[in-house]
């Protein structure tokens, strides 16, 4: 076990690597750099100096190898920088970002949790019968329903019946839980409901299978309970799956959040990382690329390893 | 050769009827996949015959009916300036068929070739080709899509490029896992050991028969490429004004007029769903229908 997990973990290094580099060229290859952009507003009074100045300073004068070295060399130190846009260190500029996006995440998964097991187990014990079907229909309109739309019904709801909006100003949960909840509800919600339709899919169809299996006809057949052979000894085969869409869900989050960040007006991950492109921060770019696949990557390796928890006959070599 | 041909002739008659009672089944079986299917075939003509039906024309501006509520001259309403709603979702809906149906033709077939391909030669080649896709699935969609929008910058044809991209290694991904099976088949060997070249084998005798993983994909991109296309266009990032899109409809004007103005917000998100909906309901109960493993009963 403990070799597998090092041989995991050394297997992360070159898709880092390699998720690194080709950012890194990508962003190179997008035409117009931060300096033009930055100076693009007043486009009479700037010299060809003043261009050159601002790109010694930023490093951008090297040449391209030279900028890659350096920026291998400060990943290697764990160093990502500053960014080209702000100046500040990149770290400050991703931790309370992250802090939003990361608990907006959180919330829709529990959200998902919360309605997909039940409805899950439920469209599977009843399949083929109405509430089968209404469940099922149910979570395919949950897949078609684009999350930035039902952000917006949300707020115009809100709006039109209550004459109330969210706070548009984020409030860390540590200073005021209220309020930050009246504001992060709503973003948690909206992209719950899509994340709940794939994990409910997914409980279903696991729990159908495991239904079928010997096991639970055994369990059936002397007698138990049927609440107890349902949690006992269905509900907890069936996880593994629905654990894996969770999971990679959740990964997405983190960086997928783009689109309802921009209707609630939430300055997370997402919108950082549409800016950062937009004005060319290729530093930031690249550390903001590398914190979400990075993240992705993880929680795959924490999938993998909670299978080998969960479930005693996968063993790792 | 002639011999070959003759007997090539009988299964082709036979797969056509195979082909008409599976339409025929299905229908049957699954009315839900059916009601599916029929939303968008209505979907497609609507797209095609979107300046025959509609009643406006969807760039035409109108200063004096802006905002104006639905009623029987704009049965929808208008938008900020002045534009017919209804129209303009009509003829939304031919770029999202055109995004959804490009994106998920391409981004299905390459990857597939791809991941086939990879299956087929093993070994090296196969580890380096799922680095490289590996790689690219640690990306999340939306933000790789984003990337390609940069580089390319926005426009319909970029749209579809960056839609694309990421659903290659997943459909590689699929392709590969059904094309590893096939690898080991004798016909494969046979085709080998007659000393076809590869080029041959993948797409002749070996690309055929990943074709149900291959539909399902398809249909599942259908829907994912139209939300992903509406997304990008709701940031701004997709198809741009005046283009009628979907996406682009409840950008701005949509959320800023939210209250006094709820049509514009409500009605395009409606196409969407309704669109994705269909798509959706066809393609599971096509995955339902082709994919034994997955057949309840």
């Amino acid at each position: 076990m403990t070799k597998y997990i090092i041989k995991r973990l050394l297997l992360m290094i070159p898709t880092l690597l390699g998720v690194a580099v080709l950012i890194f060229f990508l962003m190179r290859v997008v035409p117009g750099d931060i300096v033009e952009l930055r100076f693009s507003g007043e486009t009479s009074g700037v010299s060809k100096e003043t261009l050159a100045i601002e790109r010694a300073r930023l490093g951008l004068d090297k040449p391209l190898w030279h900028q890659f070295v350096t920026y291998m060399t400060g990943l290697a130190r764990f160093d990502l920088g500053t960014s080209m846009w702000t100046g500040a260190p990149i770290h400050e500029e991703i931790k309370l970002r992250f802090a939003l996006t990361l608990q907006v995440a959180i919330m829709s998964t529990i959200i998902a949790v919360l309605l997909a097991i039940p409805l899950g187990v439920l469209a599977a014990l009843k399949q083929d019968t109405w509430v089968d079907y209404s469940v099922r229909i149910f979570s395919i309109a949950g897949l078609a329903t684009p999350s930035f739309w039902l952000g917006i019904l949300f707020i115009l709801v809100l709006l039109v019946f209550f004459k109330w909006l969210p706070p548009m100003v984020y409030t860390p949960f540590w200073v005021n839980p209220w309020q930050n909840m009246l504001q992060l509800i709503w973003p948690a919600l909206a992209v719950g409901y899509r994340y709940s339709a794939v994990a409910t899919r997914m409980t279903r169809s696991a729990m159908l299978e495991v239904l079928r299996e010997d096991y639970i006809r055994t369990a059936r057949a002397k007698g138990l309970w049927q609440k107890l052979i349902l949690t006992r000894h269905a509900l907890k085969n069936a996880m593994l799956p629905v654990l894996t869409v969770i999971a990679l869900e959740f990964a997405f989050l983190m960086g997928g959040l783009v689109v309802t960040e921009q209707v609630f007006n939430l300055n997370g991950l997402g919108l950082l990382f549409v800016e950062s492109v937009a004005h060319r921060d290729y530093t930031l770019t690249q550390a903001l690329v590398l914190l979400v696949a990075a993240s992705f990557i993880v929680v795959n390796f924490l999938v993998d390893l909670a299978y080998a928890w969960i479930d005693p006959r996968i063993r790792f070599r | 050769m002639a011999t070959v041909e003759t007997f090539a002739d009988v299964p082709e008659a036979s797969a056509a009827a195979r082909w008409r009672t599976f339409v025929v089944d299905f229908c049957r079986q699954r009315p839900l996949g059916a009601i599916g299917a029929a939303v968008v075939l209505l979907n497609l003509v609507v797209a095609a015959l979107a300046n025959v039906i509609s009643p406006y024309d969807p760039l035409a501006t109108d200063y004096g009916a802006m905002l104006a509520a639905p009623s029987r001259a704009h049965w929808l309403g208008t938008d900020a300036f002045g534009r017919d709603v209804l129209t303009r979702i009509l003829y939304g809906s031919r770029t999202a068929m055109l995004v959804g149906f490009s994106c998920a033709f391409i981004g299905a077939t390459l990857g597939a070739v791809i991941g086939v391909t990879s299956a087929y030669f093993g070994g090296k080649v196969d580890l380096l080709i799922q680095r490289v896709m590996d790689i690219f699935l640690s990306f999340p969609l939306i933000i790789l899509a984003l990337a390609v929008v940069a580089m390319l910058g926005t426009g319909l044809e970029n749209v579809i490029a960056a839609i694309t991209v990421p659903m290659i290694p997943r459909a590689a991904l699929v392709a590969r896992s059904s094309a590893l099976a096939i690898r080991e088949m004798p016909y494969v060997d046979a085709a080998r050991a007659a000393g076809f070249r590869h080029g041959r084998i993948i797409l002749r005798h070996m690309s055929p028969n990943v074709m149900a993983p291959y539909l399902i994909m398809l249909t599942a991109f259908l829907g994912q490429a139209i939300l992903l296309e509406a997304s990008l266009s709701f940031l701004g990032l997709g198809v741009s004004e005046p283009t009628p899109a979907w996406g682009l409809m409840l950008r701005g004007a949509a959320v800023q007029f939210a209250e006094s103005a709820p049509w514009m917000a409500i009605f395009p998100g409606l196409a969407i769903s309704l669109a994705v909906f269909a798509f959706n309901l066809f393609g599971d109960s096509l995955r339902d229908a082709l994919d034994p493993r997955l057949r309840t009963q």
